[in-house]
Formats: C-alpha cells, structure tokens, sequence
C-alpha cells in the first residue's frame, strides 16, 4: 500500500493547503517524521515510554457477559481506557514529543476540545520538560474546567481562546496562528488524524500500536483475524489506529462510528462523513459539514472528542474506496451502551467509545457466535460520569 | 495581458508605485463596501483588494478575522459578492483583486467562480491557502478568462518555492513582508531588502509587498523596495465605526497619506535616477 503519496494524499483527501508561511514548517516537521521513523535509537525509546510510562500494550479482553448477553458474535474490547491518563491520546503526544525533542523544540503547543488531547500532551511535556501552552475553546474551558485544572497541575499554560464560535475550531486557528509566529523554537503536537501533511501520516503511524497489537493478541487466542473491527470516528485517531495494520486483510470489515448527537435529521449532530461533502478544513481536504458555500457548520455530540466538523483525510478515503463503512449512533444509543458495558462488564467507557460499543451491540446480535468483533474501547468515561448522571436526573 | 499585469505595467511606465488597500466584502454592509471602494480610488488607491469573509481565515489575524464575522454576521453570503463588484466597476476604474480561501470556491465551483468572476469584471485573484503545486486547474481556467493569479512567498520561502510561486502567478508576487498572520506591525522586518533582491533575482514580476504596514513611513520604506504595497489591518481598523460616514473620512485620510508618503518615494526615486 502507498498511502499516501507524497503529497501526502490519501486518493482525493489530505493534502496541504495552507498559507504559505506554514510550508517551511511542515516540511521540517515531515523530513523529521519519516527520518525518525527508521531510527533505531527513536523507535527502542519509544518502545521504552510505550511500555513502561503508558503502559502498554492495553490488553485485548473477551466481554464475556456482554457476548453471552447479547448471543451472538464474540466481543473483544481493545483497552485502550487502561492506558497512563486513561485514553488513547497519549500513544501519539509520547511519539511526537520524542520527536520535537530531536527537532531541538523547546516549546509545544497544542489544541484540545474536551481537554484529553490537552492532558495528554501536558502530560508528555512534564515528562520530557517541555513548556507547554495549550489553546482551548472559552466555551470548552468553561465545560471541561477540571481538564484545565489537570493541565495546569501538569504544568501547561491554558490560552482560553475568545475569537469566534470559542470551541475547538477556533483553538486550531489559534495554535496554527502562533506556530507560525513561533515555529523556530516551538513545536505543533496535533491531537488527531487530521490537518495539513505530514501530520494525518504522522498521528496514524503512533496510534497504529493499537491495532498492531489487537492482530497479535485475537490471532493469540482465536487463531484467526477479527470479522469487524469498530471504533468511533470523530477527527479519527483511535479508528484510524486500529484499522490501519488490519488495511491488507480484506476479510477483516471496518466500520467507523460517527456521532448522530440528537438525530441525522437534525442540526445537532457531527455525522461528518455521513452527511458531509468534500471540503478543506484546516489545511487539508476531507469531508466535511459545511453549508452550500462552504462555511463549516457549527457541529454537536454529547461526547465533546467526536466534536469536529471535519475529519481525517484517510477516513474519507476509505469511505469512498468502501473499505471501511461509517454508520451513526446517537446521543441516546450512546448512553445506553456506556450504561450497560459499566453494569454488564464494570467497565465504565468514555462517551466517545461508547459510541463504538453502542453500534457492536446492534451487530453482535446478527452474527454468528464463531464471529468476532473488536471494539476500540478508547478511553475510560470516569470524565463523563457527572453529565450523564445529570441527563439521566440523578 | 490581464487587468492587473496592464495596471502595474501602466504604474511602472509612470515610475509609480502601487497602493494596494485591503477591504473585507459586507464589513460592515455591502452599501459600507461599495462607497468605501469610490474612497479608496479618489485618495489614490491603484487597486484594491476584495477580501471574502470565511469563518476559518488561517492566514488572517485578529483584526481581520474580526472583520470577518462582522460581514457573516451582517449576512454576507458568496450570492452577494459578484454583484458587489458589478456594481463597483460601474463607479471606480481601479482593478479588483478578490482574496478568497479555497472552499469557497471550491464550493462555488472552480469553473463557475472563474466565469462569474470574469464576468463580473474582476481583475484577479488571490487564495492564501492554495499552494501553487494545487493550482494546475484553477490554473488554467483563469488563464482562458483572463483573471490574474496573485500567489504567496515569504521570508522563509527557499529559492525553489519562491521560483514555484513565481511561474504560477499571472499579476503580481504577493511578499508577506513579516514572519505570520496579517496584522498591524510597529517595525518591518531588517531582512527585507535582501529578500526583495532574492526575489528579483528570479522572476520579473511586479512584487507587492503586504501584511504588517501601519502608517505612512512604512508604506514609503516598503514601496522603495518593491512594486506595491498591500495595507489591510491598517484600513480594516478605522472602519470600526458607528457611523459609516466617519470611516469614509478616516480611511480616505489615511489613504491619503499613504499616497502623499509614497510619491515622496517615487519623487526621490525619479531625483536619484536622474
């Protein structure tokens, strides 16, 4: 597979397209990427942090009652809520921060949402001693103002950003706007798939791990590859990481779940590539919400990591090529299923996950019990306990 | 010849240099934009340059992308902005260049923004995010209409990518004078005049130089050193206004001044060379 070429498309998608102050800056960025990438000293560091700081590799663990439960195809949750910070996002800001480290950077920067993306990279930069600014939304530090607190314990500066919808598209303007002011000295950690090339490549190849050990560890014990694999798509991280290494297998199905928030037929939702078109976000071309001239649509979901109007460039790929196939869950699905996989399994998934578990529990049904699935379960949702406990009254 | 390579062609026969006003289309109405069009000409503007609000500018600093939300607040919308220059070109003479982020036109339709552009009597084009290794078919089809193509290089541009910038651009070369995003700036970066030289050294395009002029002694120490000078965060910060008429007043007098500083330059120009 040559994906992407090099100009860092994925068929139609991904690509550069960015003022032209930003060229220099990329470039440094992608000669570094793929430099490092086959240097053995950065890979046996990486290897070193991955396991002994994330604590890798997540296991690969049978949901027992859940499959018995539903009687059908045998779930398998791949745990990447178990990881150092609880989520995902740090398999990425620990490969990027090696590498901001031998580009000779001394600042990060980064943009968050919810905040995971944030902690994750103040929690890289603690550990390697970087000054860390993270720009997030006024609105989003107002609704995640313990994620902020978790980031300044670690550390970082938060930049509340006041300019336009104040949520996490106007973080990004922000943090390219003072990469391109700072470059010299400081670093982008992108938290996503997503962006200008090199970084959609770049987020990939660090989340791979996951999938690269799910294969290992369901070849282990079902001697065979997965029927499905499924994880929920916002910009496409922890999706992207799982599906990539399982790319060549064509028995293996993918399905990436997107975020229907209160309903496909209303404007509340961030069904990207459900209901997107072709567009150019941030740098690079995917789908994307937008409305008939090309503003992004404002975008929703109740799980605030799957938020973004645009999404990686792979992933639209993939869409088109029809190697992975994208459904939607809604707010309501989701929270079902982050109640019945914490009652059935005493896992309590982050709402972005349970995303994913919520469309597994709708398919296992109408499989086969030789069949398996693996689920990304990509965080853990003890950030989201007090939401849903306030939707559901209590 | 397009209308803007015919404009700074006609300048440089005059020994003049190009005063290059930035206006964001519906801040705050289309009205406001259209009469401030006539007051940028009769203070001595040579061309203008048209911004398109888009809620995600990653070229624009804070003035500007406040600018923007102005004029998508006002509700500005694509569906006004050729009849805007219709209706401009039937009072002002000066060229216009639009700057438009590429999903819009995208959106549009590359070959439909093309048409209605030409035909609205645009002059050219400027799209900050639009590398020009991405150009090959908007490329073309400005070519066949006749609408220049304005691309970026910067300070930290390499030889090959000021060259790549230069072969692709129809009207002028468009030199972001400081390191980021448009803004006002108090001083002008030292490296400049080398970098122009670098850059005449390897294309005969007219270079304007934007982003970051201020008052008039920059204008007159940028257009020294180039063909034009682009002046946007500057004009854009004296529209704030309740009244529209005090920001004809106020941009008119700023124009002025640059105009006034800027013939200073080409007086003294014309002494040295004789």
């Amino acid at each position: 597979m040559s994906l992407p070429d090099k100009k860092g498309f994925f068929g139609a998608y991904g690509g550069r397209f960015v003022p032209e102050t930003l060229i220099p800056v990329l470039d440094e960025v992608k000669e570094a990427f793929y430099r490092f990438k086959e240097d053995e000293e950065f890979q046996k560091e990486l290897a070193y942090y991955l396991k002994y700081f994330v604590g890798r590799p997540s296991p690969l663990y049978f949901a027992e009652r859940l499959t018995s439960e539903i009687g059908g195809a045998k779930i398998y949750l791949k745990r990447e809520d178990l990881n150092h910070t609880g989520a995902h996002k740090i398999n990425n800001t620990i490969g990027q921060v090696l590498l901001a480290k031998r580009l000779g950077k001394k600042r990060i920067i980064a943009e968050t949402g919810a905040g995971q993306h944030g902690v994750a990279t103040a929690t890289a930069c603690a550990l390697f001693e970087m000054e860390c600014v993270i720009y997030m939304g006024e609105e989003d530090t107002r609704r995640q103002a313990l994620n902020v607190f978790r980031m300044e314990l670690l550390g970082a500066k938060v930049v509340s950003v006041k300019t336009g919808t104040r949520t996490l598209k106007d973080a990004v303007d922000e943090a390219l706007n003072d990469l391109i002011l700072n470059y010299k000295d400081t670093y982008y950690m992108l938290g996503s798939a997503v962006g200008p090339e090199p970084y959609p490549e770049m987020v990939k190849y660090f989340q791979s791990v996951i999938g690269t050990e799910a294969k290992e560890q369901i070849l282990e014990v079902e001697g065979k590859l997965p029927d499905y694999l499924i994880a929920c798509v916002g910009g496409g991280s922890n999706s992207i990481g799982l599906f990539a290494p399982f790319y060549d297998d064509r028995e293996v199905k993918m399905i990436g779940v997107e975020p229907a928030g209160k309903g496909l037929n209303t404007p509340d939702h961030a069904a990207t590539i459900t209901k997107g078109t072709p567009g150019i976000i941030h740098g690079f071309k995917c789908y994307l919400l937008q409305d008939d001239q090309g503003e992004p649509l404002p975008v929703y979901s109740i799980a605030a990591g799957l938020d973004y109007p645009g999404v990686g460039p792979e992933h639209s790929f993939y869409k088109d090529s029809g190697r992975a196939q994208y459904v939607t869950i809604t707010d309501k699905e989701a929270i079902d299923a982050f109640i019945k996989l914490s009652k059935v399994e005493g896992i309590i998934p982050a709402i972005e996950s349970s995303h994913a578990v919520a469309y597994a529990l709708k398919l296992a049904a109408k499989l086969d019990p030789e069949q398996t699935i693996i689920i990304c379960l990509s965080g853990r949702g003890d950030k989201d306990v007090a939401e849903v406990a306030q939707i559901l009254g209590k | 010849m397009n209308r803007v390579a015919a404009k700074f062609a006609e300048l440089s026969v005059l020994g003049k240099k190009a005063l290059i006003p930035y206006l964001m289309a519906g801040d705050p109405s289309v009205d406001v934009t259209l009469k401030m069009m006539e007051v940028l000409e009769e203070n001595g503007a040579d061309l203008i340059e048209l911004g398109i609000p888009f809620s995600d500018p990653l070229a624009d600093g804070p003035v500007i992308q406040k600018a923007t939300q102005r004029a998508l607040k006002n509700g500005f919308r694509m569906s006004k902005l050729f009849p805007l220059v219709e209706a401009a070109v039937k009072v002002i003479s000066l060229p216009i260049v639009l700057m438009a982020y590429y999903n819009l036109i995208l959106q549009y339709g590359t070959e439909r923004f093309i048409q209605e552009a030409m035909e609205a009597g645009v002059g050219g084009l400027v799209i900050p995010d639009l590398p020009p290794e991405e150009a090959g078919e908007i490329s073309r089809i400005a070519l066949e209409c006749g609408i220049a193509l304005n691309f970026l290089t910067t300070p930290v541009s390499t030889p090959m990518r000021i060259k790549k910038a230069a072969m692709a651009s129809t009207g002028f070369l468009y030199l972001v004078s400081v390191r980021g995003v448009t803004g006002e700036r108090r001083s002008l970066s030292l490296e400049l005049p080398v970098l122009v030289k670098k850059i005449k050294r390897v294309t005969s395009l007219p270079v304007a130089i934007g982003f970051g002029v201020s008052c008039p002694e920059q204008a007159r120490e940028l257009a020294s050193l180039a063909d034009g000078v682009i002046v946007g965060s500057a004009v854009v910060n004296r529209m704030v206004n309740d009244n529209p008429e005090t920001s004809y007043r106020e941009v008119g007098a700023f124009i002025r001044s640059l105009r006034q500083a800027i013939n200073k330059e080409d007086i003294l120009k014309e002494q040295r060379t004789d």
